[in-house]
């Protein structure tokens, strides 16, 4: 089956709101704004089965409908563009090339939610992709598609570009809130879950970029055409941000449920200089590895949480043959200790600690005893936390243990890696 | 020395743009991070008496400014190099080379991550992943993304600073 990425469409100049319109762009919303009530674009989500692209793989539609009926507060709604999980970044490359399907995506979000005033949370270091955001919707106000009485319906959304500064947890939903409430961006114990009570203690619905982008082809093309596409459960395209060890890494938008073999050799070019497969991180550093063998699991939110892993924001981390294990590990618990907002213990000592000893383990200083305290730490950590950041902290190093064991072993007796490190910049 | 306490720091196009912060959002609180952003891009970091005039345009207490000052760790605290070099060292471009990517600048430029160089022209920072893993290994020189680095890439790149400043 030959399939047309819609996302991630080669279309030169998507970016230009005339190149936009000539392709099909804004039909969808004039469609929606036309024909559709508000509760229909929610139904027809909810059939497509479109899941969150965030991480967490929620139904969509679903989470739309949590919106009280009878509520007389403001609806908001926030679209996460703070794409910092290592390993991840598509959401940039949509926002640079496909601005407009974003805005047009959050424009018939905000119309089945009945919001009028909806904020893009983006990553502070994007600026250049803030200034595209900021760009487009100003094209497409002129145009009418944003702003009031979008194309005469009666319907207005105002939409504002966020700008974060730098801190991973802001991606975290309630931290984004409390992020753009002004101040530090701690998060919230849920419940009230932010559909009911939100930004601005209003309810909200707060999604991914990617899963944004996907609403104005399920409206134009229907439910059924983005149901036969990926998996029962797993429907429509996902995008698949391959890097590390292979020959092309970059984003591939392909049907959920292909296989891992598949995007790596055919799509992504392979293991580069011809080396041998090591690990595979399938959904962003805060998902376990999976090692070689596993290489022909099927990329959908199931098969990955049965291989032992989880789709998560689906950063498809290459690591060849001369991949020190213990090496990666310290990188990425070193990520989860600079990112640790700090407000709950578990997670701030917790982080600290497992990057402490990972580093001492790493420069030839670690003891015997450390891997199974590591283990220790995950436990104490996990499922003790305000928000799921301490829980991302241990899955790279819980698992890296149970794989690769003999590793770390070797690492703490011969106070070096097993393997021959090969991470050269020419 | 030049006493700009008496004169303040912000310049006037900052403080229009801040004062027209003020209304666009729901709760005025939220013009805390923008306003951030704001100062960073006039003066490269987040200085304490331009947060102070800051403070006193939005009648916001400047307590609030400077909690969020120190929990963004993308803007620097104190003055830094007129361009600021933040390497990536997660994952993905560590397994591209971040490693000796920062070893390579360190030694080009005769600093360490933290340090400026003596002509105050370059200051060096290590940074989390940066959201362009595909094109590993990364770096962002003030406001802008350099990909796919090699030893070559990097020197134009500084080489063109230099001339540049
Ligand atoms: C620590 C942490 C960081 C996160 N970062 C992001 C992010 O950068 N972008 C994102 O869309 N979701 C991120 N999420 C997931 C969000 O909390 C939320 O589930 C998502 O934005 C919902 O949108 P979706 O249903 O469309 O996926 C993060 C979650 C956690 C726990
Ligand atoms: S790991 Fe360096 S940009 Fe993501």
């Amino acid at each position: 089956m030959s399939f047309e990425p819609f996302l991630l469409t080669p279309i030169p100049d998507h970016d230009k709101i005339d190149v936009y319109l000539k392709h099909g762009g804004y039909t969808a919303l004039s469609k929606v704004l036309k024909e559709r009530t508000p509760e229909e674009v929610t139904q027809e989500v909810i059939n497509s089965g479109l899941r969150g692209r965030g991480g967490a793989g929620f139904p969509t539609g679903r989470k739309w409908s949590f919106i009280p009926k009878d509520t007389d507060r403001p609806i908001y709604l926030c679209v996460n563009a703070d794409e910092s999980e290592p390993g991840t970044f598509k959401d940039r490359e949509l926002m640079l090339k496909h601005p407009h399907m974003l805005i047009e995506g959050a424009v018939i979000t905000a119309y089945a939610i009945k919001c009028n005033r909806a904020f893009i949370y983006i990553r502070g270091e994007f600026a250049t992709e803030a200034h595209q955001l900021e760009r487009a919707i100003a094209e497409a106000t002129e145009k009418g598609f944003v702003g009031k009485n979008i194309l005469g319906s009666g319907f207005d959304l105002e939409i504002t570009i966020y700008r974060g500064g730098g801190a991973y947890i802001c991606g975290e939903e309630t931290a984004l809130m409390t992020s753009l409430e002004g101040g530090k961006g701690y998060p919230r114990l849920k419940p009230p879950f932010p559909a009911v009570s939100g930004l601005y203690l209003s309810p909200t619905i707060i999604n991914n970029v990617e899963t944004i982008c996907n609403i104005p082809h399920i409206m134009n093309r229907g439910a059924e055409w983005f149901k036969s596409m990926g998996t029962e459960k797993s429907t429509g395209s996902k995008i698949f941000c391959v890097s590390g060890h292979v020959n092309k890494p970059g984003n591939y938008e392909l049907p959920m449920g292909i296989s891992l073999r598949e995007l790596l050799y055919e799509y992504a070019g392979g293991i580069k200089n011809d080396r041998n497969l090591k690990v595979v991180i399938p959904g962003g550093s805060s998902v376990p590895i999976l090692t070689a063998d596993k290489v022909d699991v099927k990329m959908d939110f199931e098969s990955l949480v049965e291989a032992g892993s989880m789709l998560g924001s689906a950063g498809v981390i290459v690591m060849d043959e001369t991949t020190c294990i213990v090496h990666a590990a310290y990188v990425i618990s070193r990520f989860y200790q600079h990112e640790s907002c700090g407000q709950c213990s578990p997670c701030r000592q917790g982080t600290l600690w497992m990057y402490r000893i990972l580093d001492r383990i790493e420069h030839g200083k670690g003891k015997m005893e450390d891997i199974d305290l590591l283990l220790d730490i995950c436990n104490n950590i996990e499922g003790n936390t305000i928000c799921p950041l301490g829980d991302a902290s241990v899955p790279a190093v819980r698992s890296s243990i149970k794989y690769f064991r003999d590793e770390y072993e070797y690492h703490i007796k011969n106070k070096k890696c097993l393997v021959q490190l090969d991470q050269r910049f020419e | 020395m030049i006493d700009k306490s008496s004169k303040g720091l912000l310049s006037e196009s900052s403080k229009e743009k801040i004062e027209g912060l003020i209304c666009i959002f729901p709760d005025k609180q939220s013009i805390i991070l923008p306003v951030l952003h704001v100062i960073y891009d006039q003066l490269g970091y987040l200085d304490s008496k331009a947060i102070k005039e800051a403070a006193s345009i939005t009648e916001i207490p400047d307590v609030y400014f400077e909690e969020a000052a120190s929990f963004y760790t993308m803007f620097p605290l104190e003055p830094v190099g007129k361009y600021l070099i933040q390497v990536c060292h997660n994952i993905s471009c560590t397994l591209m080379g971040a490693e000796s990517l920062i070893d390579y600048i360190k030694e080009k430029l005769g600093i360490k991550p933290g340090g400026t160089t003596a002509d105050g022209l370059f200051t060096l920072v290590t940074v989390e992943c940066l959201g362009s893993c595909g094109t590993a290994p990364v770096m962002r020189i003030n406001d802008t993304y350099y990909e796919n680095l090699t030893k070559a890439k990097v020197d134009k790149i500084l080489e063109t600073l230099r001339n540049q400043a």
